[in-house]
């Protein structure tokens, strides 16, 4: 064929790139089946004991924390992004629709540091927040936002939401409205409509958002750094502790190893019951 | 009326959803002109003395600096090997494309701090932590997935017609490849390229284990500095970057269509 210099030309750059990957995650797994010997950075020999670790506590704690705080991200951001997604699609009005995208995706390009610094100002004691409840009279004393896992959850909701609503508009865009109208003219109310064609269209998009959320969330490591303050340890936090403060490297390695895991374990799992959904609510022609 | 409380409560739950969305924005760059060291809302005067630190300290300037060097290496690496990496899944069919392409769409599921660790490791066994080529590698890898999605899309729009005739003409598969594909693919191409600077630019994670002290990047050398330091410096500095993202964005979208870009375009 004569397409096939180009082929290669195209193909021996990927490779390349997939292979110096490979090599990285690798190196992960390799570390987390090595020795630690205090004071060093060298690595021993092979051994189990970095893995049988996980069982203490702590760690054990910091993956069931994890999990939580991203059910829970994934299930705010979605409810919250829906509307938004809705209104950026379908609004007419062009100002609106400009002023929707700008404002819904820019946070995604500001960077994790100043998203997380910001909502550090936001919660603190004497953050925005709580002057303006007092301000206001509605509380006396300060509310704990700042390390806490309500705030860690407050901020990585809107630090994922343009995310989400780029996957949930994506999703809407494609419904056909004829279906709505349809709806419409034989009597269904618009709540009916939404709930009964709207959402059930959308599913794929909505499933394809809470998956990529979760393993978004789980991998989250400055927002659980400043805001959870030592005191709401999600998998990276161990990680980066573990690695850089006690030198652990391999223990560092195979608590990598097992984040790594969770995320795609995560993903299959839900993979799994998003394939049942969809068959529940498609709709069958 | 029955439609008018309904479209009453949606538009003011999308205006609590936008407040909320862009509060803490708000709240950076009315913190960035506090006068004081010590934070307060709201701020007692008006002043740029954080401003005036922010683009005076040492660590900011080499680390922006560095932040400009990684980005522009691993965007335009990333951009070349995100359009081969389109081109490949999108004209060739071959046997491990499935496998390829999952492997280069990993880095979005992987953690960055796992990426991040696994490069520096990697960059040990190497050799070569503590120069540009490791986060430079690093940020190809972690961008590469958001490049190739953008160029994708926009090499769907062009259609495979257009290249057949080209060759019918004449042309060889780079010419046709250079003189007919590239050119109809351009605004997916500046969309991708943006997107992965931004991207690079503002990475944070995996540069946190990839960088040291003379190769740390902005978000590492701000990282660094709340840790050490409360006052309103990164304020200001978080306000310039926000102001010029959000510029960039509104640019990007007069000229590029971001919702092109996005394929969120209603039929």
């Amino acid at each position: 064929m004569q397409t096939r210099p180009l082929f290669f030309a195209l193909l021996l750059p990927s490779i390349v790139i997939a292979a110096v990957f490979l090599f990285a995650l690798a190196e992960i797994l390799q570390y987390s089946f090595r020795e630690f010997i205090p004071g060093s950075l060298d690595v021993g020999g092979f051994t189990w004991a970095n893995f049988a670790r996980i069982n203490r506590p702590i760690y054990f704690y910091a993956i069931v924390d994890t999990f939580w705080i991203a059910l829970l991200t994934s299930l705010f951001t979605l409810v919250m992004s829906y509307p938004l997604a809705y209104a950026l699609v379908r609004t007419e009005r062009n100002w609106l629709r400009t002023l929707l995208i700008i404002a819904a995706i820019t946070p995604l390009f500001t960077g994790e540091i100043v998203r997380t610094y910001a909502w550090m100002l936001l919660l603190g004691t004497e953050g925005m927040i709580n002057t303006l409840l007092k301000s206001l009279g509605i509380i006396d004393t300060s509310l704990t936002l700042m390390y806490t896992r309500l705030g860690v959850v407050i901020a990585l909701v809107q630090f994922a939401m343009p995310v989400m609503i780029i996957l949930l508009a994506t999703a809407i865009s494609h419904v056909n409205t004829d279906y709505e109208k349809a709806a419409a003219n034989l009597g269904a109310s618009p709540g009916r409509v939404f709930w009964r064609v709207t959402v059930p269209l959308t599913m794929p998009g909505i499933i394809a958002g809470f998956i990529v959320i979760c393993a978004w969330t789980m991998s989250a490591f400055a927002t659980p750094q400043l805001i959870g303050g030592g005191k709401i340890l999600m998998i990276s936090n161990v990680v980066y502790l573990t690695g850089f403060s006690a030198l652990n490297f391999p223990f560092a390695a195979t608590m990598s190893v097992v984040a790594l895991v969770s995320a795609f374990g995560a993903l299959a799992v839900m993979k799994a019951i998003s394939t049942r959904i969809e068959r529940g609510t498609a709709l069958h022609s | 009326m029955k439609m008018d409380w309904r479209a009453l409560l949606f538009w003011t739950l999308i205006s609590a959803l936008l407040v909320y969305m862009t509060l803490p924005a708000f709240v950076v760059i009315m913190a960035s002109f506090n006068p004081g060291e010590v934070l307060s809302f709201p701020p007692k005067g008006f002043s740029v003395r954080w401003y005036i630190k922010a683009v005076t300290y040492p660590d900011f300037q080499i680390a922006f600096r560095n932040g400009i060097i990684v980005a522009a290496f691993a965007s335009t690496l990333a951009l070349v090997l995100g359009a081969a990496v389109a081109l490949l899944v999108a004209r060739y069919k071959f046997q491990g494309r499935g496998l390829l392409e999952a492997i280069l769409s990993a880095p979005l599921i992987v953690p960055h701090f796992t990426t991040g660790f696994g490069f520096l490791l990697l960059g040990a066994h190497l050799d070569i932590n503590q120069t540009y080529l490791i986060i430079i590698i690093a940020h190809v890898v972690l961008v590469l997935p958001f490049v190739t999605r953008a160029i994708h899309v926009s090499l769907q729009n062009v259609d495979p017609n257009l290249e057949r005739a080209a060759a019918n003409l004449g042309a060889s598969p780079l010419k046709s490849l250079l003189r007919v594909t590239v050119p109809l693919m351009l605004p997916g191409l500046a969309g991708g390229w943006l997107m992965a600077a931004i991207l690079s630019l503002t990475e944070f994670s995996a540069s946190l284990y990839v960088t040291a002290s003379r190769t740390q990047t902005l978000p590492v050398a701000m990282y660094n500095y709340i840790r050490e330091y409360t006052d309103p410096t990164i304020a200001a500095i978080s306000a310039l970057l926000i102001v010029a993202t959000t510029l960039i964005m509104i640019v990007a979208n007069h000229f590029l269509g971001l919702r092109k870009i996005l394929a969120i375009e209603p039929r």
